[in-house]
This record gives structure tokens, C-alpha cells and sequence, in this order.
């Protein structure tokens, strides 16, 4: 059984013009299905307005999906009341893109590690201390840290931050909303290869939201591309980036500048009408799918 | 060897603090060709926006150019008075920003913003400033030109508003654009377009480009030349295939293997 599984999301926006011309309603995600199997790093990405985020905000209910199933280890957390909806986000946490604005500037480092353990109960007073000390050890944050505010930090140092926020009650799926987009490359290095290491030894198990291409083609297992809502392609991050099949996908990976100057621009400019945005996805080689 | 067009030598940036300044730039000393691209790299904080800003002297106290020479076309930049500096921002040199949205004006028409530009510069009436403003948007491949002038910022994209900006920069022909992240806020399809209008341009109006990024591919895409900045020094420089190939500096070498995608170029992950 995959840890999660997303059947058929739909979430629509309903966008109203004033009071005499009819409201508009924006697809944002539209019948998007996908699942992410224990242990597995499930990249998801598309470019701004393609849903992605809004996908991944629809799975933690932050945003009320308008229809279809979320299945956490085979539940489905869209009919959880709002008290077992806090008790699954134990089981599911999000990092956020900006470093800046997800972490509260009132509070310091330490406080804001512990407030999920307050906020759920967990443990004495001295025990979550204990615990906090061990995410910030994890995190690679110095103890000293404990007492400074957010703006004491450095991007990175504030995404390490909120990082041992999201791992304080030990999740199984991570949601990273562009977690590293925000840093410069080094730090992005780094806070990367922390993330993976968290996952090989807490088990964690990622849905990685991005939209840089390298990146996730470098650290996914596998890959969805979404485009205006919907996912054109997914299946294995190397099949799928070596041999893409939607039109979409390809003018994406032909878009991604090379680090070669000599490297052949074959430049692939998407032609909306050479394909049907309404095709569904269908499995055109062993795991991969497209919507061709 | 031909005269540079741009030459800055020993160019020193500090901001003054209460008790001592931090200089943002150290000593730093390279030159552009005409025609040529130089790519300027680094991370947050290397002072790579802060020397774009001092060579147009559009630096804001705290900050204060310290010491150093900056030659364009046989003159010291920042010796002008400030009178004959106007002369040359936007009519000789020019600037392209990252983000459209907060450097064009909502409250102006695109067409009234680029006919600015020009008749800032030359005597010439607004209908055909207008005309001109046209040419423009067409050259940076904006469809329906002429309808387009009317429009307000807002009623663009993001690629829309940076072809716009471009069509700013170039509207009095400048030798040298100086473009400060001119791709970063934007989705990859629509940067490659972008890349693409500016390698045209470049070519079409022979401009020397002063090109700053943290982006390693948009350098591979665009650059000769590649200068490397690391808090406030220059740590290497040199032709665009030396300095991505074989490095010479430790810190170019580890901002190198810190780009993801093996794909190509063969430099390590991030893993």
C-alpha cells in the first residue's frame, strides 16, 4: 500500500468580477492522481500557476480541496474531522519556500521547534527541551542558537530551522513547498543533502515541490510535471528525463539552460495546439505515464 | 590592444556604519570589450548588484564608492558631474532589473514609460517617440505592438514586463546594458525566451553586456567572459570555457559542484 495517494483532486477558485459580471472559476487543480510509495522521494514539478502548490497545501488541508480522496496509509484524511485532522499532521508536515516569512519573528529559534510539541502535548516541559536539543543537534544548529530570533539567522540556517520544526513530531511524509528555492546554490547544497540524509535515517518519506529541474532531477525517485493543473507525465525521474513524451515536458527540460556552452540549444517552444489538454494520462512504457 | 569599452580599476565600495565601514567591495578591477558579454557570479552578498550600482552611481548612502576608477568611452564615471552622469545612464549605458513589477511604474502606460526613456535624451515630439516606442516592442517580440503601448504594467506577464524593460534599456541605442538578474524571477520556458531575445539583440544592436547572475546555466548561455565575486572580491576570471571546465579558484570549484544537474557538464551534485 503507498503511504499516500491522491485519487481525482480537484480544487477549483472561484473568482468574482464585481457584482454585475459573472464570477470566473480558475482549475487550479484539475483530477490530478498520484501516490508516493514509504521511503520515496516524489518530485512534483511544473511553473508558477501550475498547481503544484496548491496541490500540496490541498493534501495537508490547508486549503479545502473541492473534490476528491487524499489516502493517508490507506485513509481518507479529506473526511477527517478537525480533530483527526491534527492528529494525521502529526504524521505530515510541510516546510515552506520562504525561510523569511514561515517562521513567526517574534519567536525565538528554540520556541518555535516547540510549539508542535505544545501544541499536540507531548511530554514535560524537560523532555521537550530534551527533544529540541535533539532536532537542533539533527538540523545541524548549535545549541546556542536556542534563544536567537529569526532574523539572527541566515536563510539556510532559518530553512535548518524549519526543518527541525516540521521533523519535531517525527512525520512520516514531508511536504517540501520549494524548501530550498529561496538559498543560494551552496546553501542549497547543503540544506539538500541534509534532507536526504534525514531521510535515509528517519525513513521519511518526501513529496518535493519544485520547479528547478535540475535539482529534482538530481534527488527524486520519481517525477510528476504538471501544467495548468494537471500532470502531462510522470513516472521515473531518469526515464522520464531522458526520454520525455509529453510536448510540455520537452519544451521544459529543452528550456533548462546547460552548463556546457557548447552544448546544442535545441530549443523546443510548447505548441498549445499539438496536443489535447484533455487527454488523459495513460501508461506508455513500464511506470511511466503520459498524457498523450 | 583596442581601448576597453568599459574599464573599472581598483573600485573600492564600503557603507559607512556607526563606528567603522564593512567595504561590500573589494579592489576590484575588470574591463568590458564592445560587443562582448562579461557574466558577473556569485551568492547573495558578494557585492556583484553593489558594483552595477556604483558604476552608474545610482549608490545609496550608507553606501559610497571609496576609492577607484571606473573608464567608459575615455572618461571617469565617477568624476562627471552629475549633469553629464545623466548624459549617460540610459543613453550610453543602461540597466536591466530583476523584478519588472517594482522597476516599471503601474501608474504609466508602457508606451509613455519608453518614450520617456527617449525623449529624457532627445529632442524629438511624443508622437514620434511613440512611433519609436512601436519599434521597440516589436524588436523585443511583443505581438500587437502598437495596442500593446496602451497598456498598463499590470496587463502583463512577467516575460511581457521584462521584454518591456528590455525595450527600455535599448531605446536610445546604447553600447552597454548592464542587466542585473534579468531572468530570475522568471519560470524556466519563459527565461529562455528571454536568454534568446537578448543573444538577438545583442547581436542585431552589437551591445557589450554587463550580465549578473548566480545562475552557472545562464552564464553558459550568454557569456565570453566570467568574473567571479565571493564577498566582495574578485576570485577568478577568465574566458567562459576555462572557468566552467577547469576552475581554478577553490570557491569557483565548490560553487560549481554546488549547481544540481549532472547531465552535461559533468560537475557533481549536490549529493
Amino acid at each position: 500500500m503507498a503511504l499516500l495517494e491522491v485519487r481525482s483532486l480537484v480544487k477549483h477558485f472561484v473568482r468574482r468580477h464585481g457584482l454585475w459580471r459573472p464570477p470566473s472559476v480558475v482549475k487550479a487543480v484539475d483530477d490530478v492522481s498520484f501516490s508516493i510509495e514509504e521511503g520515496e522521494m516524489f518530485g512534483l514539478v511544473g511553473e508558477s500557476g501550475s498547481g503544484k502548490s496548491t496541490t500540496g497545501r490541498c493534501i495537508l488541508r490547508l486549503i479545502e480541496p473541492t473534490t476528491g480522496d487524499v489516502l493517508f496509509r490507506g485513509e481518507n484524511v479529506l473526511q477527517f474531522s478537525r480533530a483527526r485532522m491534527r492528529q494525521a499532521r502529526r504524521d505530515m508536515q510541510i516546510v515552506f519556500q520562504d525561510p523569511y516569512s514561515s517562521l513567526n519573528p517574534r519567536m525565538r529559534a528554540g520556541d518555535i521547534v516547540e510549539e508542535p510539541l505544545i501544541i499536540h502535548k507531548l511530554g514535560s516541559k524537560a523532555e521537550r527541551r530534551a527533544r529540541v536539543a535533539e532536532l537542533f543537534a539533527l538540523v545541524g544548529l548549535d545549541q546556542s542558537h536556542f534563544m536567537r530570533f529569526p532574523h539572527e539567522f541566515s536563510g539556510g540556517q532559518r530553512q535548518r530551522i524549519g526543518i527541525a520544526r516540521a521533523l519535531a513530531l517525527s512525520p512520516a511524509l514531508v511536504i517540501a513547498d520549494e524548501a530550498v528555492s529561496a538559498l543560494d546554490v551552496s546553501i542549497q547544497a547543503q540544506v539538500v543533502r541534509l534532507m536526504l540524509e534525514l531521510k535515509d535515517r528517519l525513513k521519511l518519506t518526501y513529496l518535493f515541490i519544485a520547479h528547478d529541474l535540475r535539482l529534482v532531477e538530481n534527488i527524486c525517485d520519481r517525477v510528476a510535471v504538471m501544467y495548468l493543473g494537471k500532470i502531462v507525465e510522470m513516472g521515473n525521474t531518469h526515464t522520464l528525463f531522458s526520454s520525455p513524451r509529453h510536448p510540455y515536458t520537452r519544451a521544459l527540460l529543452s528550456a533548462v539552460p546547460v552548463l556546457d556552452p557548447d552544448a546544442p540549444r535545441g530549443r523546443i517552444t510548447l505548441d498549445p495546439t499539438s496536443f489535447d489538454a484533455r487527454a488523459p494520462l495513460k501508461e506508455i512504457g513500464e511506470s511511466h505515464w503520459a498524457a498523450v | 590592444m583596442p581601448v576597453p569599452l568599459l574599464d573599472v580599476q581598483h573600485l573600492t565600495v564600503v557603507f559607512d556604519g556607526v563606528r567603522s565601514a564593512a567595504a561590500a567591495v573589494n579592489d576590484l578591477s575588470f574591463n568590458i570589450a564592445a560587443g562582448e558579454t562579461l557574466g558577473l557570479v556569485g551568492e547573495s552578498g558578494s557585492g556583484k548588484s553593489v558594483t552595477a550600482f556604483s558604476i552608474l552611481r545610482l549608490l545609496q548612502p550608507p553606501g559610497r564608492v571609496a576609492s577607484g576608477r571606473v573608464l567608459f568611452e575615455g572618461r571617469d564615471l565617477l568624476s562627471l558631474p552629475e549633469q553629464e552622469m545623466r548624459q549617460v545612464r540610459g543613453a550610453r549605458i543602461s540597466l536591466i532589473f530583476q523584478e519588472p513589477m517594482t522597476a516599471l511604474n503601474p501608474v504609466m502606460r508602457v508606451g509613455d514609460q519608453i518614450a520617456e526613456a527617449i525623449t529624457v535624451h532627445e529632442r524629438v515630439a511624443r508622437a514620434q517617440a511613440w512611433d519609436r516606442a512601436a519599434e521597440l516592442l516589436d524588436a523585443v517580440h511583443i505581438p500587437d505592438a502598437r495596442r500593446r503601448l496602451r497598456d498598463y504594467p499590470h496587463q502583463l506577464s512577467g516575460g511581457m514586463r521584462q521584454r518591456v524593460m528590455i525595450a527600455i534599456a535599448l531605446a536610445c541605442h546604447p553600447p552597454l546594458v548592464i542587466a542585473d538578474e534579468p531572468t530570475t524571477a522568471l519560470d524556466v520556458t519563459i527565461q529562455a525566451q528571454v536568454l534568446d531575445l537578448l543573444r538577438e539583440l545583442r547581436a542585431r544592436y552589437d551591445l557589450a553586456l554587463l550580465l549578473i547572475t548566480h545562475d552557472f546555466g545562464v552564464i553558459a548561455e550568454m557569456a565570453d567572459r566570467v568574473a567571479v565575486m565571493h564577498n566582495g572580491w574578485l576570485v577568478e576570471e577568465g574566458p567562459v570555457r576555462q572557468i566552467l571546465r577547469a576552475p581554478a579558484h577553490d570557491y569557483t570549484q565548490r560553487l560549481l559542484a554546488a549547481v544540481p544537474g549532472t547531465r552535461m557538464s559533468g560537475n557533481g551534485g549536490p549529493s
